[in-house]
């Protein structure tokens, strides 16, 4: 009976149907740990060994936590990365892919200047509301305006937030060039007032607080509200939100009112909280980092404060090391690129299964 | 065993922690019709997708024609002259019969058309088809695109067809035609496998019935030693009564009344044509007619999901006696109107319900908004989910867990019984138990006549002509977006309504053939 006349595969996938939770946390964790190794071997690769495999750890952990004012920077950028991720969060559930957080976040920063340009002699804590309000307009604004296009005419929202980016850039470079404190000099000179008041002994004290606080209003939102639960419905099948008299369109266009209103919000921490300019880089790329942040998190706000701490952690430790062996910056970004890769594939080993096959195996 | 055309061995399949396949042994002869029965999740589509190349065993092997098969795609299983006909067609609208069936084939050399066409109409004349092979696609109806797809496959020589659940889109006299040609083929020695849920079908057309009970293979039985009776009981493993109970209609008063309904879509095509009917309280009012002949689109319309053309459907509320005009209103505002109109699309999870939610949320959608706040209320809906699961039975781990993963049945209890819960004076369901088990069916049936009993204008869009007869007080049959009739349930014969299913009155086709 062990007559084998046919070929068999050697492996195959199948799709698991439960995973109990100890495992897919485990699966998680591993990820974690061989993204880790993975960069540092990248690492090694890449610095000639100048460095050896176990000191790489210990200068990114230097590097992320080594003084006081290292772990400082860790925790803003940590927190610079999470205000964007929550921020996405709420688009994402109603699986409108959002690519414009770094446009929202933009002009949100630039209305903030524009306040302090416009009117500098308001009392401080005057000035700061002010700022803020503008700022969450101007995010909602450029958050809403994709939403209403897509509501309206189905507009691909993919290509429409991604292409606001590029309006808000050049709107900066605009604004910068007409600040700018001598010609050709492309920067513009710091703001002298809107500045949020020290706590903790940092500028940028209160700006943590604030992302904190909206993390946690942000979970209670889409866990809690009813409007969370809208946008769960819409996000997952447009046709029952109709049937059961949900109106869609004011969904969409309300929570990329959210949505923007939350990276401009970030916006206005960036101009308040840290740099006190506006410049087109100033949210670095964060915009598009935060969405790998918040899938990370499977878009739970609360889960988003270990991924982008991750995120941050990588990036700087990276950076150290970039530095101590004469690398340039773009060592950071590989390392970055190389563990997110791994920790995303960890994703298809929880949804899935590779069987091998056994009948191969026995080897007859 | 050299009759045999395919030998199954100890076949396993499993998917996760369920096991859909366990250690099947059976065996298909030469020149035999052999039906598959079976509820819902027995295994019955996945023992086939094993044949035809689209899963893969996990244990066991397969014999075609006495010798052991490795079948790891749909080509393989053609080279074993294996087809298989699925139920949704995978045809090129725009091409003709002769392309869509030779489309894919390494031709000799220089292409044919010709040559093909003149092979097509050999097998047409051989089992009795009847069709151009010149025809497009999109100029064809339901059932010609069936005997193309039939067709593609005796064309790449399968002896071996599967077939399943072919009669669903078809009219009883379509039906009448398939059954001749599978006949014809069964002569000519062919080995065709019909996987279907309807017992009479079994018993008109099979040779031997194979039934599967949760994956696990029961037995063959010759089908003239089967009763319907004896074939349910192997099915679902105890005894079980297959008569719906129809209590006389009572109070009826007009509830509904639709006035000179039409309905257009994006592209300007009528989907419903001066549609007239009344809905009565206490009793269940059936639909019948040919899967997409605008029933969607009708029920859609009353519950505020379409916009009307034309015509006006009036709501009478039986306590305050006023009426209302419900036409152009959205879910919300007929709601509000106090109308309470329940629901049950055909579209389960697409539209009744939110697959990645559990049962709580689920009943949550109708009454997310009541209660003061902006934050959810979740304890009434967790007490009704709670009661549902016990009441209907519902088998599920919690409440918490996503519907999408319950069975076929268990979702449409939830979704009945969310409905239901609401105390409607209006019920609509459409195809309420496609897709279902007969013990489940049988309950949907049991509470669709309680809604009746307790004085609920119920509308049941069926396919199932026998138990449209059975269950429903009158039925409407349309025919393409337009009544053909109404008749009365007692005395309406299933080959009446058949005929009304496929013709207009003949004023009315007089008046479409002029357009």
């Amino acid at each position: 009976m062990k007559v084998k006349t046919a070929k068999e595969p050697m492996i195959r996938i199948a799709k698991r149907t439960e995973l109990s939770t100890g495992l897919s946390m485990g699966i998680r964790v591993g990820s974690i740990v061989i993204a880790l190794l993975a960069c540092g071997l990248v690492l090694l690769l890449i610095t000639n060994g100048k460095i050896s495999f176990g000191d790489i750890y210990s200068q990114m952990l230097e590097g992320a936590f080594g003084t006081a004012r290292r772990i400082k920077i860790t925790v803003r950028d940590t927190c610079a990365l999470l205000c964007l991720a929550v921020a996405l969060a709420p688009a994402f559930k109603m699986r409108f892919w959002n690519i414009g957080a770094e446009g929202q976040a933009l002009v949100g920063a630039l209305a903030s200047c524009i306040v302090v340009k416009l009117c500098p002699d308001l009392p401080v804590a005057l000035l700061l509301l002010v700022m803020f309000i503008a700022s969450v307009v101007a995010g909602a604004l450029w958050g809403v305006i994709p939403g209403y296009f897509k509501a309206k005419i189905k507009a691909n929202e993919t290509l429409f937030t991604l292409m606001m980016n590029y309006v808000a850039i050049q709107l900066v470079k605009f604004f910068v060039v007409l600040w700018e404190k001598q010609k050709g000099a492309g920067v513009m000179s710091t703001l002298t007032t809107g500045k949020l008041p020290q706590l903790f002994g940092v500028d940028y004290g209160w700006s943590i607080v604030i992302i904190l606080v909206i993390t946690v209003l942000s979970y209670v939102y889409m866990k809690y509200s009813k409007q969370g639960y809208e946008i769960a419905v819409v996000g997952e099948s447009e046709n029952t939100a109709r049937y059961i008299g949900i109106n869609v369109n004011k969904v969409i266009v309300r929570t990329m009112a959210i949505s923007g209103a939350l990276c401009g919000l970030a916006g206005f921490l960036l101009v308040s909280g840290t740099h006190h300019l506006v410049k087109s880089d100033i949210v670095g790329g964060n915009g598009f980092t935060a969405i790998i942040v918040a899938w990370l998190a499977k878009l739970n706000p609360l889960t988003m404060i270990l991924t982008s701490f991750f995120v941050s952690f990588l990036d700087i430790g990276t950076a150290k090391i970039a530095s101590s062996c004469n690398l340039n910056d773009f060592a950071s970004d590989v390392v970055v690129g190389v563990a997110l890769f791994i920790i995303l594939a960890s994703e298809f080993f929880i949804n899935y299964r590779v069987i091998f096959n056994k009948r191969a195996k026995e080897g007859k | 065993m050299s009759n045999a055309a395919i030998e199954l061995k100890g076949i396993t399949k499993r998917f996760g922690s369920i096991t859909a396949n366990k250690n099947i042994s059976m065996t298909v002869a030469k020149g035999e019709i052999l039906s598959i029965l079976g509820e819902n999740g027995s295994g019955k589509t996945t023992l086939m997708n094993m044949l035809s190349g689209i899963y893969h065993p996990d244990e066991g092997q397969i014999f075609v024609d006495g010798k052991e098969a490795s079948i790891q795609s749909p080509k393989d299983a053609f080279n074993y002259k294996i087809g298989m006909i699925h139920q949704h067609f995978k045809l090129v609208d725009i091409l003709t019969v002769t392309e869509n069936v030779i489309l894919g084939l390494k031709g000799e050399g220089k292409l044919s058309i010709k040559k093909s066409a003149a092979k097509i109409k050999e097998i047409c004349d051989m089992y009795g088809f009847n069709i151009d092979p010149m025809k497009k696609i999109y100029e064809m109806s339901v059932s010609e695109k069936q005997t193309v797809e039939i067709i593609k496959v005796i064309y790449r020589g399968a002896q071996i067809l599967i077939l399943d659940e072919p009669t669903a889109v078809l009219t009883p006299k379509e039906t009448e035609n398939l059954f001749n040609i599978l006949r014809n083929m069964r002569d000519d020695g062919k080995s065709i496998i019909i996987i279907t849920h309807k017992l009479n079908e079994v018993m008109a057309l099979s040779d031997k019935v194979a039934v599967l009970r949760k994956g696990e293979y029961i037995g063959t039985v010759l089908t003239k030693d089967a009763t319907e009776q004896s074939l349910t009981e192997m099915m679902v493993g105890k005894k079980v009564s297959l008569n719906i109970e129809r209590t006389e209609p009572h109070d009826c008063e007009n509830r509904l009344v639709l006035t000179n309904v039409s309905v257009t879509n994006k592209e300007g095509v009528q989907l419903l044509k001066n549609v007239s009917f009344t809905a009565k309280s206490g009793e269940i009012l059936g639909i019948a007619g040919i899967a997409g002949s605008g029933q969607k689109e009708l029920l859609e319309a009353i519950a505020g999901l379409q916009h009307l053309k034309t015509g006006s459907i009036i709501y009478h509320d039986p306590k305050t006696g006023k009426e209302e005009d419900l036409r152009n209103k959205t879910p919300l505002q007929i709601r509000d109107l106090g109308v309470r109109l329940s629901f049950v699309p055909e579209d389960r999870l697409g539209m009744g319900l939110v697959g990645s939610m559990g049962i709580t949320d689920n009943m949550m959608l109708r009454s997310y908004k009541g209660g003061k706040g902006m934050f959810l209320h979740r304890k009434d809906p967790k007490d009704l989910a709670d009661k549902i699961i016990k009441e209907l039975e519902v088998v599920t781990p919690g409440t918490e867990t996503p519907v999408r993963k319950l069975s076929g049945g268990n979702i449409q209890k939830v979704l009945v019984g969310r409905e239901i819960a609401a105390a409607p004076t209006v019920f609509m369901a459409a195809y309420p138990v496609r897709g279902l088990d007969i013990n489940s069916s049988y309950l949907i049936y049991n509470l669709l006549n309680a809604q009746k009993e307790g004085g609920t204008a119920v509308i049941f869009v069926g396919e199932d002509l026998d138990v449209l007869i059975e269950l429903c007080d009158r039925i409407l049959v349309i025919c393409h977006g337009q009544i053909s009739g109404i008749v009365d349930g007692k005395s309406a014969t299933k080959e009446d309504i058949g005929m009304m299913m496929t013709n207009l009155p003949t004023a009315e086709v007089k008046e479409g053939d002029a357009q």
